[in-house]
């Protein structure tokens, strides 16, 4: 696709120096050399200046919904990876909300120094707030404009967010070489503060955050669905655990088939027409099983003594990353999606959790590199080149970080850490920086970033 | 003088001693009889009558016209009382003596041994349940950090404990268990091939394999939750259910 190829020739002499000083404690510098992990975040980022959107009128809810939209805008952005932001202390004192009010020049040069503006407007009217939004481009001579849009919707809080994340991923899509932004995609995670551990959903900044099952039980490992759908996980039921899936539409778990002994870690093929999972349906040992989408036809992939957390190479399909206890400590295999060409993949330490970013090109894990009793150290996110098996570390702070989860746009990471004294769901750029806590009631863990 | 005069004299002299001795009551009439003394009585009771060995019982007596009581021999007050414990039934006499002659009194306790204490029945022993024999003989077995081999003490442990399972015809539910160090999903594996590895073990000794069933709970079911190697020892378990 003409698109992946211009990434590729963009990519190809993208050696970041960040991740090159990420390496060096333990790469040689022929390795760095080799190294190349196409993380989608261009070389060149944009300089944008994002002022508030004024108020456009004297309704008393115009300036609260505002407020929520600026703020959610901003945020989703700042934390889009693509963008070097302009800092506000730079910008001039009177924002436009209206092209009619622009004055590109004092924008484009310094102090502000913007390549690109978006400015607008909110206003509540009749109990509707309506955003007129606009991208500009402010370096450039007649200062084009990029995008203009308008939105219109009940007057709440959730609404006017809902338009900060349209308007945003409008913005990203423009101007981060196609690819869509992820402002209103959904993180599915485990949670303790109902009682038991139950799946919950939330924005994917944060916001929103509601229970979705009510197994009562215990409720693990959550999958979404590619089409946003239909929530994989699996639950306790009161002999053993079986794979269920829980309607978003509905609002209720549906059937799908029990199989004998345990059943764990669901895995989408990102065409929705496979689940992979773990059973000891067979042999009493957990094995990766493949099947139909309805749960029929299952059939067994892999032959390990503790074999675990099955995941599609999202771009292919062909191929599924897990976990094997088969030699001892956990490690990471590939094999080829009908279970041949079985290769091991990390040689080394206590190697779990893998998840295959959405270009196929990386796998991220949670890894104690040197393991053993009395061996400080906590376990870590690292990346791996699959083709070049090199390796990236990317959280540092020690604890125990787990459980990584790609976004759609491949430019993010959520994970859970304890690194705040519990167990927390966490959001990362892939180069290690926007480190944000995203929960912090009650205990959070393995999260799922949504494919949309 | 002649001996008649003697004889004159000694009989005026007897009739003068006579008349002396009986001169000094003007003449009088004969003495009165003594008038008849009193009639003794004695009376003496026990108050129980009947008792048990190590109770008392109260002797109550009276007497009238007695100057000289006794009860079994010890000099009384003419009238009283006096607690007794006899060990053995006992007669009790009481003598009064009085002018009038002796009378004597008895009173008898019983005495009745104690009844026997009706033994405590020693508790009919309940029959040990299933379950608490269950409980006392198949007993959690442990496991090494990341490891689910059995240790020599478990395999002594569940070749002993495949003799009670076969005789008794239980079913068993074997649940593997896992510290909270490790990852969630890998723990689910590890603590299914720890109740595998006591599945086969008694397999190996005997038990027919439909009776054992496998359950994993990872970390998600700690027996404790400190964060130190007592604590992770003990959850690094394999748990036997009876199945009911």
């Amino acid at each position: 696709m003409l698109r992946e190829k211009q990434l590729r020739a963009s990519n190809k002499a993208s050696f970041f120096t960040f991740i090159f000083v990420l390496f060096g404690a333990f790469l040689s510098a022929a390795a760095q050399d080799r190294i190349k992990i196409e993380l989608n975040m261009g070389q060149q980022r944009p300089r944008l200046a994002a002022p508030d959107f004024k108020t456009a009128n004297a309704d008393p809810q115009s300036a609260p919904l505002a407020n929520v939209f600026n703020q959610t805008l901003w945020n989703d952005l700042d934390n889009a990876g693509i963008f070097e932001m302009v800092a506000k202390s730079f910008y001039p004192s009177q924002a436009p909300g209206q092209p009619a009010e622009l004055n590109a020049k004092i924008w484009g040069d310094p102090p502000p120094n913007a390549g690109v503006l978006t400015f607008g407007n909110v206003g509540v009217n009749s109990g509707k707030v309506e955003v007129q939004g606009w991208l500009y481009d402010v370096k450039n001579p007649g200062a084009p404009q990029i995008l203009g849009k308008q939105y219109k919707e009940d007057a709440t809080p959730d609404m006017a967010r809902l338009i900060a994340h349209r308007f945003a991923d409008e913005i990203i899509a423009r101007l981060g070489s196609g690819i869509p932004g992820i402002a209103e995609s959904k993180i599915f995670f485990v949670s303790t503060r109902s009682g038991n551990k139950e799946i919950w959903s939330m924005d994917y900044d944060g916001a929103n955050q509601k229970q979705l099952t009510r197994v009562g039980s215990i409720a693990l490992s959550p999958r979404i669905s590619p089409d946003g759908s239909r929530l994989a996980f699996s639950g306790l039921t009161r002999d053993s655990w079986q794979i269920m899936i829980y309607s978003l539409d509905l609002g209720r778990t549906v059937a799908f088939p029990r199989n004998g002994g345990d059943n764990f870690s669901p895995a989408w093929a990102s065409d929705g027409t496979k689940i992979a999972f773990s059973s000891s349906m067979h042999s009493g040992l957990s094995e990766i099983f493949v099947a139909d989408a309805s749960g029929a036809n299952a059939r067994r992939l892999s032959a390990g003594k503790g074999d675990v957390s099955p995941v599609f190479n999202p771009k292919t399909n062909g191929q599924i990353a897990w976990v094997s206890g088969r030699t001892g400590l956990p490690q990471l295999y590939v094999m080829d999606a009908d279970g041949s060409n079985v290769q091991k993949v990390t040689e080394q330490g206590y190697a779990v959790s893998p998840a295959w970013s959405p270009n196929g090109l990386i796998l991220a894990f949670a890894w104690v590199r040197n393991y053993g009793p009395g061996v400080l150290g906590g376990q870590d996110i690292y990346l791996m080149d699959i083709a070049s098996r090199q390796i990236v570390q990317l959280t540092h702070d020690g604890g125990r970080n787990d459980f990584p989860s790609w976004s759609p746009d491949g430019r993010h990471l959520v994970f859970q850490s304890n690194r705040s004294g519990t167990e927390q769901i966490w959001g990362v750029l892939a180069d290690g920086t926007h480190l944000q806590q995203l929960t912090r009631e009650g205990r959070n863990s393995q999260p799922n970033w949504s494919f949309q | 003088m002649n001996n008649s005069k003697r004889s004159l004299t000694l009989a005026l002299g007897t009739l003068a001693a006579l008349m002396m001795v009986s001169g000094c009551k003007k003449k009088e009439t004969p003495p009165p009889p003594p008038p008849p003394a009193k009639p003794v009585t004695a009376t003496l009771s026990a108050n129980p009558p009947s008792i048990q060995r190590g109770q008392s019982a109260t002797l109550t007596w009276s007497t009238e016209n007695a100057t000289d009581v006794t009860l079994d021999g010890n000099k009384v007050d003419p009238s009283g009382s006096q607690t007794v414990s006899p060990t053995e039934t006992t007669t009790y006499h009481l003598t009064a003596k009085g002018a009038a002659g002796t009378q004597e009194a008895t009173a008898q306790v019983s005495v009745t041994p104690p009844p026997t204490p009706t033994p405590t029945p020693a508790p009919t022993p309940t029959p040990i349940t299933d379950d608490q024999l269950f409980a006392q003989t198949v007993k959690d077995i442990y496991f090494d950090y990341d490891k689910a081999d059995l240790r020599a003490d478990a395999q002594q442990a569940l070749a002993q404990a495949a003799q009670l399972i076969k005789q008794k015809g239980w079913k068993v539910q074997i649940e593997g268990n896992c510290d909270d160090r490790g990852s969630t999903e890998y723990n689910l594996a590890l603590g299914e091939r720890r109740a595998d590895a006591a599945k086969q073990a008694l397999i190996q000794n005997g038990v027919g394999a439909d009776a054992l069933k496998t359950i994993s709970y990872g970390k998600e079911k700690p027996a404790c939750t400190e964060s130190n190697e007592d604590c992770w020892q003990k959850n690094r378990r394999d748990h036997f259910t009876l199945l009911h």
